[in-house]
């Protein structure tokens, strides 16, 4: 493997409320080399955002990393000055958010926020500036985006905005993009396009991708490797083919039984039963054992490290090599 | 005056009673957090002990002419050279000893503070129960009706109202009508924004499960306003109420000062104020200081604890 | 836009002709205007005339409408206790109130919104801290013990200020006279001016706090971040911005409420304006000044509030869009 772009190792992220402090993140480990797309997977609630906000330093208090490092090119980021880490927002790490509705500032025209985020990380001049938002545009599908550049957000429709802030995230041709959910808001019809505008950009600006989602199919059909998170935790983290063929983790299991097949059926998640803990009482041991079907003592008392099977880990006493065998794959299809 | 709008989260259960929803909030342990709360907690309880026990603490009745002599007037504090044993704060022009005229003036003030909030509050409940529940027309009059009188402050009502007041109450004796004046302008100067509140509340509570539940099973409005949907409207009133105390009592000492308000006879803080000021160019500094400080001591006191109240009951602007 | 405009504008008519309607019923039904006009001595044969003169025997919706259309001539009738028209009176006391309210206003504005964002960016800090105290001082103070203490301070004491008193006036045209051109003139507003802002400049702060905080957890400011642009541009390109739109409205509202605040510190600085005459005619239940006077008031505010709306209109593009489309 070449040297990872991204790598994180141990992050833990903790908030401090009135009663202690809350782990939100726990034990967060993965690397990402450059050019490659991560999916990122769970329910709401298990961390996926954190992750992300961690990662480009945009936690809000009383969140914290309280753990771990991040190290970007090798280059440790977490723990980096706050004027040190706005010059790496933007420049070398883009994020876009859920709600492209919200994301733009209603009152200024979209030239100007492409413009401002340009000057901020070039030397160009305004004109070059503007010249080059119109390019971006055009690179995102906006039509007639010389016209169209002038324009204020509400005069987009949700599909449109979030190229916009697909454009606004690449301005400054950052080496990694963390995606938060960036289709969720929109119409079914125009997820598709965006997540195809994506993956291209992606591509031809050779950045490595983070797409967090609840989504699996997206997951299938765009990330390169997938990791599945649970309570804060990474319950599985492996190439998305063999995630999604074959997953280990019970967790997953239920999780990829739930995506839709060609076929239109699809199993419900709820045949998990049972809900995620919240941060306040995750259990001891695996923080899925309450709703696993093949816990055993040893899950209810110690935690799965990230056990490597193959090219995958899993945190899984199912995979500890020489205490169980895993078990016959017919348990869950 | 100042705007508040006060709105609770609405996740809770709504079976929760208020008292629940209290305890929940740690409203105890937020109250003893904080250093300032606890003081003007404190202070609060003092000034209405205070206000209860004036005729026990006072060394005279400022009120009954017998026991104020002209001789006595404008006396220094005792603290004071030249200042009279018995006069711990000294005296105004008319011989009153000015400690037990604040007793008493804290007393008035504090009285006609509380009814006039609660007249606003039963006013403005009422008709935002009403208003809620009713929807309709009923619902868009009263409203509309409460948007006009918001875009006068509440002093100009005050101040109208009272006008109004003491023209149809002619020929009546001052004395006798200034309390009622006084607590009826105050209330109908302060029903608007309970009113905005219950019926935003009332909107939300009045589809929920329980509601239906209780109509289905054929309880009147009444009863289903009263039992179902005002306790879970409680939190939001209490915290308004807390903080219309406090402009109740500016209020009105503000109409006492400007000479609408109680008659000198029978000063609250407001009037002590008055007759202070006149004082204020030939050296009795402490006719209008006393007074003073007590007006400002109490509406911060009574302030402080309804901006921590707003606080622990409502997470969200924290 | 038009219609937009004109649709608010029949609004408006329509809360000052219900203000109208208050202020008639104040004026016939409060107190008998004939028994305020004439002597007790006059023979009962002359109020009779009186009365028909006046127009008091027709029907209730007639005098309604009569004395709506006079007051939309501004004529209001004759004071009970000066013997003149409300008119004039309060025309004559007019350029003193809205001097005073227009320095309040300025100040309240320049010192509220600074201190309210610098409070909301840091909200650590000493200063911060600092200005919160006050602001809460600020809203727990009778607005006449900040006169009182202010005259005590800087007249009685240092003796620098004038206490009472609008100073030496100047005629501008016919009507308006002001104390803005001379020493004593702005040497007189000073003290007044402070203190009505005060109450004002508290209220401002407080809001331009909550919504510069609210601002702040908005998403396109989490963005603006994740785009790298610096704090100051998020604070003051993107934050601040978006802050003073709905500020606009309330802080529209609240200098217009200034103009009626004035009644208290008119009283406390003698300042010759119409709070003043307000005050002389609740006392000595001037009917037709205070229907005159509440009438002023509600005008007041309905243009304030047509001006905000225009002003909201040029700041925020969507509602641009919305009111041409409508």
């Amino acid at each position: 493997m070449k040297a990872p772009l991204l790598s994180v190792k141990d992050l833990r992220v903790e908030f401090i409320t009135r009663r202690g402090p809350l782990t939100a993140l726990d034990g967060i480990s993965f690397d990402l080399a450059p050019g490659e797309i991560l999916g990122v997977v769970g329910e709401s609630g298990a961390g996926k955002s954190l992750t992300g906000l961690a990662i480009i330093g945009l936690l809000d208090p009383p969140g914290r990393i309280a753990g771990g490092e991040i190290r970007l090119n090798g280059e440790r980021i977490d723990n980096l000055a706050p004027e040190a880490m706005r010059k790496i927002r933007g420049r070398r790490i883009g994020m876009i958010f859920q709600d492209p509705l919200t994301s733009l500032n209603p009152l200024l025209r979209i030239g100007d926020q492409l413009v401002e985020t340009i000057l901020t990380h070039t030397s160009l001049t305004p004109k070059a500036a503007r010249a080059r938002a119109i390019s971006l545009l055009t690179e995102v599908g906006i039509p007639a985006p010389e016209k169209r550049i002038d324009g204020y957000p509400h005069e987009f429709s949700g599909g449109m905005r979030q190229r916009v802030v697909i454009a606004l995230a690449l301005c400054a041709e950052p080496a990694l993009v963390i995606a938060d959910e960036p289709t969720t808001a929109l119409d079914v019809s125009v997820q598709a396009q965006i997540i195809a505008v994506l993956k291209r950009l992606a591509r031809e600006h050779h950045a490595a991708v983070i797409l967090i989602t609840h989504d699996m199919g997206v997951i299938a059909e765009t990330a390169d490797r997938v990791a599945v998170m649970y309570a804060g935790r990474i319950a599985e983290i492996g190439r998305v083919e063999e995630v999604v063929r074959d997953p280990l983790h019970p967790y997953a299991k239920g999780l990829m039984a739930a995506i839709p097949t060609l076929e239109g059926r699809a199993a419900r998640l709820a045949q998990i039963p049972g809900a995620m803990p919240r941060l306040s009482a995750i259990p001891p041991g695996c923080a899925f054992n309450p709703r696993c079907p093949n816990v055993f003592d040893r899950c209810r008392i110690e935690r799965p490290p990230p056990l490597p099977i193959g090219t995958r880990r899993a945190a899984c006493w199912l995979y500890d090599r020489g205490e169980v065998t895993p078990p016959a794959r017919e348990t869950v299809s | 005056m100042s705007e508040i709008s006060v709105e609770l989260p609405k996740s809770e259960p709504a079976s929760r009673s208020f008292l629940g929803r209290l305890k929940d909030s740690d409203l105890l342990a937020s109250f003893l957090s904080s250093k300032v709360t606890v003081v003007a907690g404190a202070l609060t309880l003092i000034f209405f002990l205070a206000a209860v026990f004036a005729p026990l603490i006072a060394p005279t009745n400022p009120f009954d002419p017998a026991s104020n002599f002209l001789i006595d007037s404008l006396n220094p504090p005792r603290f004071v050279t030249g200042g009279d044993a018995r006069f711990l704060l000294g005296t105004d022009d008319q011989g009153r000893d000015l400690w037990s005229a604040i007793l008493y003036g804290l007393r008035v003030s504090l009285l006609i503070g509380v009814f006039g909030v609660l007249l606003g509050g039963a006013i403005g409940i009422t008709l935002g129960l009403i208003a809620g529940y009713a929807g309709g027309r009923i619902d868009s009059i009263i409203m509309r009706i409460a948007d006009v009188q918001l875009t006068f402050p509440a002093i100009l009502i005050a101040l109208l109202v009272d006008g109004v007041v003491q023209a149809l109450l002619k020929g009546q004796n001052r004395e006798q009508t200034a309390f009622g004046i006084l607590v009826i302008s105050i209330g109908l100067s302060f029903w608007v924004q309970y009113a905005r509140t219950v019926r935003g509340s009332t909107l939300v509570e009045k589809n929920r499960d329980y509601v239906q539940a209780a109509r289905l099973i054929g309880l009147s409005p009444a009863r289903i306003l009263m039992r179902h949907i005002l306790p879970n409207v409680m939190g939001p009133v209490l915290v308004i109420a807390t903080i219309n105390l406090a402009l109740a009592i500016i209020t009105e000492a503000t109409l006492s000062f400007l000479g609408v308000g109680l008659p000198p006879t029978q000063p609250s803080l407001g009037t002590l104020i008055r007759i202070g000021q006149n004082f204020l160019f030939s050296g009795e500094w402490w006719i209008v200081t006393f007074p003073s400080i007590t007006l400002a001591a109490l509406v911060l006191a009574v302030n402080l604890l309804g901006d921590w109240l707003r606080d622990a009951l409502n997470p969200r602007l924290k | 836009m038009i219609a937009f405009i004109i649709r608010r504008l029949f609004a408006s008519i329509g809360v000052l002709i219900a203000v109208g309607l208050i202020a008639f019923l104040l004026f016939r039904y409060v107190g008998d205007p004939v028994n305020q006009m004439v002597g007790i001595e006059t023979p009962e044969s002359e109020r009779v005339a009186l009365r028909q003169q006046l127009g008091l025997n027709d029907p209730a919706i007639v005098q309604a409408l009569r004395f709506l259309g006079h007051a939309a001539r501004l004529d209001f009738g004759i004071s009970y206790q000066f013997k003149q028209p409300v008119s004039e009176l309060i025309g004559a006391r007019m350029p003193a109130t809205l001097e005073l309210a227009f320095v309040a206003s300025i100040l309240s504005l320049l010192a509220g919104i600074p201190m309210g964002v610098y409070t909301a960016l840091h909200r650590k800090s000493a200063l911060a801290k600092l200005f919160e105290a006050l602001s809460l001082v600020g809203i727990s103070l009778p607005t006449f013990l900040i006169g009182i203490l202010l005259i005590y301070l800087f007249a009685v004491t240092l003796g620098w200020l004038p206490s009472f008193g609008r100073g030496d006036v100047v005629h501008i045209g016919s009507w308006w006279t002001t104390g803005l051109l001379t020493a004593s003139g702005l040497k007189s507003i000073i003290m007044p001016a402070i203190t009505l802002a005060l109450f004002q400049m508290t209220l401002i702060m407080r809001l331009v706090r909550a919504e510069m905080l609210e601002v702040l957890r908005a998403d396109y400011i989490r963005f603006a971040r994740a785009r790298g642009l610096s704090e100051r541009k998020v604070h003051f390109r993107h934050a601040l911005k978006n802050t003073l739109v709905p500020v606009i409205t309330v802080v529209g509202l609240q200098l217009g409420s200034i103009v009626a605040f004035s009644i208290i510190t008119e009283t406390v600085f003698s300042w010759p304006g119409m709070g003043q005459l307000f005050l002389q005619s609740v006392q000595n239940v001037d009917i037709p000044i205070m229907a005159a006077y509440l009438l002023f008031i509600a005008f007041l505010f309905v243009v304030i509030n047509l001006v905000v709306d225009l002003l909201y209109a040029a700041v925020d593009p969507r509602l641009r869009v919305a009111i041409h489309g409508a």
